[in-house]
């Protein structure tokens, strides 16, 4: 990395900007980071792509298997495409319900209701929780014989299993896993009302839109920033749900997810690295896309400012 | 959640009257707001009481009448319980030597990076911020098994692991969080420290300031609100966290707060009041956390700025 700016300013201009001790400075400073990112992120990436075209159990030789582990994953694997599925659910879920609900309590804490303090602290209060806690509290409000809502509805002869039933469980956990979400959009939202210039709205109401118009047209366009971050956040988190089904059922009978596959893979007992790298792999792809759009986005943002 | 959404949605938006008076209608709006907003706090607070609730009750009551009945005895005798039984001491001992270097080296080298990134116009910067945040977004299970061969290779010296490697240590632990986190702090700390006046920099550099007396005189100082914000939500990640610990620690005396809710549940019988009264502990930390940091946290979590 070049530490001249600008670009033509030539040795003298560069020893007048930097000194020797800000070289030092900033060569430590940034070369811990990057090297630590480097190791535990970026490295291991590449070691997992390649990883997903071999067989291995972690112990002994390494054999080179080119695409078999992507073809076993498509064809033979029968948790796969429920995986898939569920994923994709979990991420239409998020991103068309829980999403849109939490940028919308944001608007109305932000017109500056009173006890707006306390309603923001409420909504936010899930996010702090684990997802350990969340999925157990799952369990007792969704509880066959003694949950709450079997309790109010009163069915004891044929109480209804809300988490062990594979067509209702994963709507029961996609619910409790929104309980957090919403409140994570909330904040970020209200963050990003709260720098939106006022004289904005103000020029809106003068030339005579109603508060509706105001905000599809002229704020919800200026929070383009916060609009992209929460859209990764969404994303990334559908992805990667994981402690919450893992904490109510191990991710099986229904709630199968793709990050449960690649731990069961990895660190179960069958322990087949190849295969749960290959699913990695899949997982990877998905969430680079949606990573590459968004920093397009960023580099735009960034030559704009 | 979702019925909530259906059933009192358009309540704020009411406005049948063909021309009421502006103000009535405005307060009637707030009214609504109101009404509407309560609603979804108690919606999302009753999961929350309804532990707490469970949490105070015998088992037996529960087991008989259900979970939603009047109570005939409480107690907080499952919290003493809950604590002695499940060793919570020993392993918040543990969370926190893995939350709070974790937090606080993250923390500084983001801050640099960030300041370096914004404040420093250097060649590369964006390309840099790109760097740190497309890591942080990559799903954890891509990175985890090289991670835990690559540990199970590094040796460590007895005085730093006494599994003599880098895996089952505490060391793992906190490297991993670090390097995946930097990335979330240098994004939001970037965008931070982009809001604030060059000319302060400027003056300093006139004053003959070298690069660390900018960075942390000058800007960290200012950026005080960003880092409570950034400090709040990554305790409270690192706390909750579950993969990292379940993959690279192996001696169960070792392990983070949130496995320790599993010594709760029995082989055969599971008392789920007192697994109520664990998790309540368990969550009291990071409650206590957010409620005393809140007043940082909106404002210094700017994301991106829209202004200027």
């Amino acid at each position: 990395m070049a530490l001249t700016f600008p670009r033509r300013a030539g040795r003298r201009r560069r020893l007048r900007r930097f000194t020797r001790r800000d070289a030092v400075v900033l060569g430590v400073l940034l070369g811990i980071p990057i090297l630590l990112d480097l190791a535990i992120v970026w490295g291991p990436t590449l070691a997992s792509i390649g990883l997903s075209f071999t067989a291995w159990d972690g112990i002994g030789d390494i054999h080179w298997v080119g695409l078999d582990n992507y073809r076993n994953l498509a064809d033979n694997y029968p948790p796969f495409w429920p995986a898939v599925r569920h994923n994709v659910m979990w991420l239409l879920f998020l991103g068309l319900i829980a999403t849109p609900f939490g940028l919308f309590l944001a608007v109305l804490i932000d017109r500056g209701v009173r006890f707006s303090r306390f309603y923001q602290s409420v909504i936010y209060l899930p996010v702090v929780l684990s997802l350990a806690i969340v999925g157990f509290i799952a369990q007792l409000i969704l509880g066959t014989d003694q949950g709450v809502i079997n309790t109010i509805l009163n069915n004891h002869d044929d109480p209804i299993d809300w988490l062990g039933d594979s067509h209702l469980n994963l709507w029961m956990i996609m619910i409790a896993a929104g309980w957090r979400h919403v409140g994570y959009v909330m904040i970020l939202y209200l963050a990003g009302l709260k720098s939106v210039d006022p004289a904005l709205k103000e020029a809106a109401a003068i030339d005579g839109a109603n508060e509706r118009q105001t905000f599809f047209r002229v704020v919800f366009p200026t929070l383009r920033p916060v609009n992209v971050i929460v859209g990764v956040i969404t994303v990334i988190e559908a992805l990667r749900a994981f402690d919450i089904v893992y904490a109510v059922n191990k991710g099986r009978n229904g709630l199968e997810l793709l990050s449960v596959l690649i731990t069961d893979n990895i660190i179960g007992e069958a322990s087949r690295i190849g295969f749960g790298s290959a699913i990695a792999v899949v997982l990877l792809v998905v969430s680079l896309g949606f990573i590459v759009t968004f920093l397009v986005q960023e580099l735009r943002g960034a030559r704009e400012r | 959640m979702t019925a909530d959404i259906r059933t009192t949605a358009p309540v704020p938006r009411t406005a049948p009257d063909p021309a009421p008076p502006v103000k009535s209608r405005r307060r009637r709006g707030r009214w609504g707001v109101h009404i509407f907003l309560t609603a979804v706090s108690l919606a999302f607070l009753a999961p929350l009481l309804l532990a707490v609730y469970a949490s105070l009750r015998p088992y037996e009551d529960t087991a008989q009448h259900g979970y939603l009945s009047w109570p005939k005895h409480l107690s907080f005798d499952y919290y003493r319980r809950a604590y002695t039984e499940s060793g919570m001491g020993k392993y918040f001992t543990n969370t926190l030597m893995i939350a709070v270097p974790a937090v606080v080296v993250t923390l500084f080298l983001a801050a640099f990076v960030a300041f370096a990134v914004s404040r420093l116009r250097l060649r590369g910067g964006i390309v840099l911020l790109m760097f740190f945040t497309a890591g942080n977004l990559l799903p954890q299970q891509v990175i985890v098994t090289p991670l835990y061969v690559l540990f199970n290779k590094i040796p460590l010296p007895w005085w730093m692991s006494d599994s003599l490697t880098m895996y089952d240590s505490y060391w793992a632990v906190i490297i991993v969080n670090i390097g995946f986190q930097v990335g979330f702090c240098v994004f939001v700390l970037a965008n931070f420290m982009r809001t604030l006046p060059q000319e302060i920099l400027e003056a300093a550099i006139v004053d003959g300031a070298g690069v660390w007396t900018q960075f942390w005189r000058i800007t960290l100082p200012l950026c005080r609100p960003a880092l409570a914000a950034l400090a709040t939500l990554e305790f409270t990640w690192i706390y909750n966290d579950f993969l990292w610990a379940l993959i690279f620690i192996s001696n169960p005396d070792k392990l983070p707060i949130t496995s320790s809710l599993n010594n709760l549940r029995g082989q055969f019988f599971t008392d789920y009041n007192l697994l109520a009264a664990g998790s309540v502990l368990v969550a009291l930390p990071t409650i206590l956390v957010f409620l005393l940091l809140q007043r940082h946290f909106i404002a210094g979590l700017t994301l991106g700025s829209t202004k200027g």
